[in-house]
């Protein structure tokens, strides 16, 4: 890919690659821990998703530009370090401007250093590639995750609570309409039996085009 | 007898209650990557245990005896964290080459693996925010956490050994099921909750 730089067609399907065809959640099953722990409202999926797109941009970064540096069996413990040192700064910058949401993430912003995709990319793509395909693999990674993360949530909180970023959709039973919210849905148990689901109904959709 | 009782409580609390796996979705890549098959779940068990254990207390005692008494120094949590487990694993894994080769060829490539395994890094900041008090008690919870994924991993892996003879939909077979059986079994644990305050 290095070599295609100037390519526009190259750089698109960098871009589209991680929204469907390797998707981190649906296709790569990346990222799994984050995944499934904050997708239980439509807002919490996608700071996080925004926190990933932000780590996932200054990490492929700086891999790219020190890629010529990196001595091969100290390579992860610098992805790492780097790694570490965004989120540091993300999860200050939630702390300061957004208390309560950093509040409801809790210990899942700091795990944002061991989640698989931003090493994974910082292996595949920054470290054997130019700054410039690797902000665009970043961008088009992030908002993969990032999408997904909203799917998932988007169904478990409409089906927990019957609203959509805490908009009510569905009329609740106590208040005279016919959903019975599901509270299983808010759980572990939803988030593993729903992203269980979704990954089949991908599978199936995938076969179907080829 | 108290604090006896409290470290107790404390173990029996994060191996069932609020084992990592199961309702903290801690560890999840491992758990769902290498459950195949029974014994290599175990290998990846007991080296995260093992590591899982050494990193907790090392952390808790750094963040404890420098990071907390200067000023300022806290921000650099994460990175100091990181750093720890990496060499433990980094050491870990030397010590097993040089003198249990054995034990280290069944480990194999779980070791470098565990480095980003979320069930040990994820420990650290929990075990801050639940504010543990003294040393005994971090220890006792870092082994409890190794423990309990060691048992989730187990039991997984034997479900899915089984699985392989079940009739699974096409489209549903490899992840989408095994992330559905791990849905059940969190259904099971659920019925722990609220045992112990």
């Amino acid at each position: 890919m290095a070599n295609e730089r100037s390519n526009s067609s190259a750089i698109g399907q960098t871009l589209i690659a991680g929204l469907w065809r390797e998707n981190p959640v649906f296709r790569l099953l990346l990222g799994m821990c984050p995944t499934l722990a904050v997708t239980a409202a439509v807002k919490p999926a996608l700071t996080m998703g925004l926190c990933v797109i932000f780590v996932l941009l200054c990490s492929n970064i700086v891999v790219s530009l020190m890629r010529n540096l990196l001595k091969p069996h100290l390579r992860i413990l610098m992805f790492t370090l780097t790694i570490s040192t965004f989120v540091t700064i993300a999860d200050l910058f939630l702390k300061a401007f957004q208390p309560r949401m950093s509040e409801t993430l809790g210990p899942y912003v700091p795990l944002i250093i061991v989640n698989c995709i931003i090493i994974c990319r910082a292996e595949a793509c920054a470290s054997k590639n130019g700054l410039f395909i690797s902000i665009i693999d970043a961008i088009g990674m992030g908002i993969g995750f990032t999408a997904t993360l909203c799917v998932l949530a988007g169904i478990r909180e409409l089906l927990s609570t019957g609203a959509v970023f805490e908009i009510q959709i569905l009329p609740l039973g106590e208040n005279g309409g016919w959903f019975t919210p599901w509270a299983a849905m808010s759980m572990p148990v939803g988030a593993f039996i729903t992203l269980g689901l979704l990954l089949g109904l991908v599978n199936i959709i995938s076969r179907k085009k080829t | 007898m108290d604090t006896l009782n409290t470290l107790l409580m404390g173990f029996i609390s994060i191996v069932l209650i609020n084992n990592l796996v199961f309702t903290k979705f801690l560890g999840i890549c491992p758990y769902l990557g290498v459950s195949g098959r029974i014994d290599m779940a175990f290998g990846m068990g007991m080296a995260v245990t093992f590591v899982v254990t050494l990193s907790g207390t090392l952390t808790w005692l750094i963040d404890h005896l420098i990071l907390m008494t200067i000023p300022g120094l806290e921000v650099t949590r994460y990175v100091c964290f990181i750093l720890v487990i990496a060499g433990a694993v980094q050491l870990v894994e030397m010590y097993l080459r040089k003198f249990f080769p054995v034990l280290y060829d069944s480990f194999g490539i779980f070791l470098p693996l565990i480095t980003t395994n979320c069930a040990i890094l994820g420990l650290c900041p929990f075990i801050n925010l639940w504010e543990v008090g003294n040393l005994l008690e971090a220890v006792v919870l870092s082994f409890g956490a190794g423990t309990g994924f060691t048992m989730a991993i187990c039991i997984m892996a034997g479900i899915r050994e089984n699985l392989n003879l079940a009739d699974v939909p096409k489209s549903l077979r490899g992840a989408p099921i095994t992330l559905i059986t791990a849905g059940l079994l969190t259904l099971a644990f659920m019925g722990f909750a609220g045992m112990i305050k």
